[in-house]
């Protein structure tokens, strides 16, 4: 007998097609994650409400005010008499940061010695708190530096210069392959496994579940339809769909923001592909074993979520607990994220990430697997 | 006519946990009859259909359908018998003509032969109007017509249908059994659950499931002499719904 893959993947992209949703959600997904996702998840932290307590009064106190007044990171929209008054306005949520400049701070600073500045951050929100403290750092010593190099100031001053060239050096080494350290550049080709996700994870699920509810899936297995022609016939568009949508996201990602991967672009489609398949895998397991679409939406939610706070996505791996790396190592974002990463911003070469490949590949396999297990179609 | 068993099934049983669904079922089938399967609500007609088109494993007995083993032959079963679900289970997002093209292609059909069966069948329900509407539009007495169509687009040896004239209206009731009779003219046997005692005039022979066990088997007209009898009642006031209340009052599983 002739395959009827034909036939049912023709079924299958007729009814994508007379979907009022699914294809505008498929030319919006892109354009969102392209254009807007990058500028919400951006890391650095602005806007971070600062109050100075200038007791010194003096050119370099006041170069250090107007330095953070500058600063885009820092706004300054309370004033405090003293320290009191500033610490019940950071209690009332007002205040990020205090700046406390002792009084003849310049005067000991040119002899060496005498109470240093003191900062003190609302550390509730402890990125924010302690970003904070490393911008206003920065700041202060560029603003000592400043002063130093115009009037000649010796001793700590002097010092504290020379603090500031070593910490540009080590910002230096830090920016390799994304020279302006542009976070868009670091969180875009991450962001597009978003695509993948979508299409070949929530689709077939939700393809597969709408035809269980409806008990179009028993008239189907009343056929001689074997179970993977079912399936298939419903991947095999989505697998085509997915890499279309990432092959778009590339093209906006270069339009928009000049991003082009350093490295060779079809190895940004074979992880994207692989991943699509291992995600799709996964999706149809889910499938084959809930009997609900609410059942199976839930549990797919379940594991999407930590698929996705596991995946060094948004946090490093490194600097996860040891035992939460080794989970990373059970699911697929990781690799392909690492994959994105790695050939866009470094060029890496297919060879030096052929462990992510191979894992994807065996994921990929288990649950095919288990998803060949789950298929029934007598029970 | 010669009487050769299309379905033979004998101590078939599908048990549920501790819920004994199907107990211990044998008859059979002859080619070319109209075979009705009827009891209450819950008496187990789905569960046993099920398990002779190889949608459910029996947990005891044997039986063959169409010449191919229940058990091990299920796939083989499958391409030789149409099935009409309780619930309807066409594709609403597709045409009337897309989802008869799909099954016929499933069943491996070939495109020409597909067209003319497609407008042969569309012809017989007055439909060819229609079949570029999406089957989601039609009123419910429609799309029980015509999934009838769609389990016979490949001229199956044998179909089953569950409950298909469930919520139907009279008139359709009618012209539902009309298709059925058109079919099984042409070769095809029926199998064919109902709860609808008048339709059980239209079958052949009937059995009467009660409780998950066959509790009658016979031609309706024998059913309703036996029972006249056994009750006392003159043969001719004798109906097929009286035959039921009598069986089924036995029953113990409610609805």
């Amino acid at each position: 007998m002739k395959s009827v893959l034909p036939i049912l993947m023709r079924k299958e992209i007729t009814q994508f097609r007379r979907n009022k949703v699914l294809p505008r959600l498929v030319v919006m997904m892109p354009i969102m994650l392209v254009l807007i996702m990058p500028l919400v998840t951006q890391m650095d932290i602005k806007n971070i409400s600062v109050v100075v307590l200038d007791e010194d009064r003096s050119l370099l106190s006041t170069r250090i005010e107007n330095h953070l007044a500058n600063s885009d990171y820092f706004r300054m929209p309370e004033s405090a008499y003293d320290y009191n008054q500033a610490v019940e306005l950071m209690d009332q949520g007002r205040v990020d940061l205090i700046v406390s400049i002792p009084a003849h701070f310049e005067r000991d600073m040119r002899n060496g010695h005498g109470k240093p500045i003191s900062l003190t951050a609302n550390a509730v929100n402890a990125t924010k708190g302690g970003q904070g403290i490393q911008y206003a750092t920065q700041t202060i010593i560029s603003a000592v530096t400043e002063i130093a190099q115009e009037s000649g100031l010796t001793g700590a001053a002097g010092l504290t210069a020379s603090a500031v060239s070593q910490r540009s050096d080590l910002i230096t080494v830090q920016n390799r392959y994304n020279p302006t350290s542009n976070y868009r550049h670091f969180m875009l080709p991450a962001l597009m496994i978003m695509v993948l996700l979508l299409v070949c994870t929530f689709l077939p699920l939700l393809n597969i579940m709408t035809e269980k509810e409806h008990g179009t899936i028993e008239q189907i297995n009343v056929t001689p339809v074997s179970r993977w022609e079912f399936i298939l016939a419903k991947l095999i568009p989505y697998w085509l769909l997915a890499l279309v949508m990432i092959g778009f996201a590339m093209l906006l990602a270069w339009a928009v923001y000049g991003l082009v991967p350093a490295g060779n672009p079809l190895q940004i489609f074979l992880g994207a592909f692989l991943f699509s398949l291992c995600m799709s895998g996964f999706s149809v397991t889910i499938a084959n074993i809930s009997n609900t679409m609410q059942q199976a939406i839930f549990v797919l939610f379940f594991f999407v979520i930590q698929f996705m706070l596991l995946s060094g996505l948004f946090t490093p791996i490194c600097s996860m607990p040891a035992w939460a790396q080794v989970l990373t190592y059970a699911f697929p974002p990781r690799y392909v994220i690492n994959i994105f990463r790695s050939v866009y911003l470094k060029g890496t070469l297919l060879s030096e990430l052929w462990f992510d490949y191979t894992m994807l590949t065996l994921l990929s396999a288990a649950f095919y697997t288990l998803a060949t297990f789950t298929y029934k179609k007598q029970n | 006519m010669e009487k050769t068993p299309i379905i033979s099934v004998r101590d078939l049983t599908k048990q549920f946990g501790s819920f004994t669904a199907v107990d211990n079922i044998s008859f059979d089938v002859y080619r070319g009859e109209i075979f009705g399967f009827l009891g209450a609500n819950g008496a187990g007609k789905t569960t046993a259909m099920r398990m002779l088109c190889g949608l459910s494993f029996p947990t005891a007995g044997t039986g063959t359908v169409v010449g191919f083993d229940v058990r091990t032959e299920s796939e083989l079963i499958k391409r030789h018998i149409g099935y009409m679900s309780q619930r309807f289970s066409l594709y609403e997002d597709l045409t009337v003509a897309e989802n008869m093209e799909l099954y016929g292609g499933i069943y491996g059909m070939n495109t020409t032969d597909i067209r003319a069966r497609v407008n042969e069948l569309l012809d017989r329900l007055h439909f060819a109007d229609h079949q570029h509407d999406l089957v989601g539009s039609l009123p419910l007495g429609w799309k029980q017509k015509l999934a009838f169509m769609v389990a016979t687009i490949h001229r199956p040896e044998l179909v089953f249908l569950d409950e298909p004239t469930g919520g139907v209206d009279p008139i359709t009731r009618r012209q539902f059994w009309d298709l059925i009779r058109t079919t099984a003219q042409e070769g095809t046997t029926i199998f064919v659950t109902t709860h609808y005692m008048d339709e059980a005039e239209y079958c052949d022979r009937i059995t009467m499931m009660v409780d998950g066990t066959i509790r009658a088997l016979d031609t309706p007209a024998n059913l309703r002499r036996r029972f006249a009898d056994t009750l006392h009642r003159p043969y001719d006031d004798m109906t097929m719904e009286q035959v039921f209340y009598h069986l089924a009052r036995e029953a113990k599983r409610g609805e």
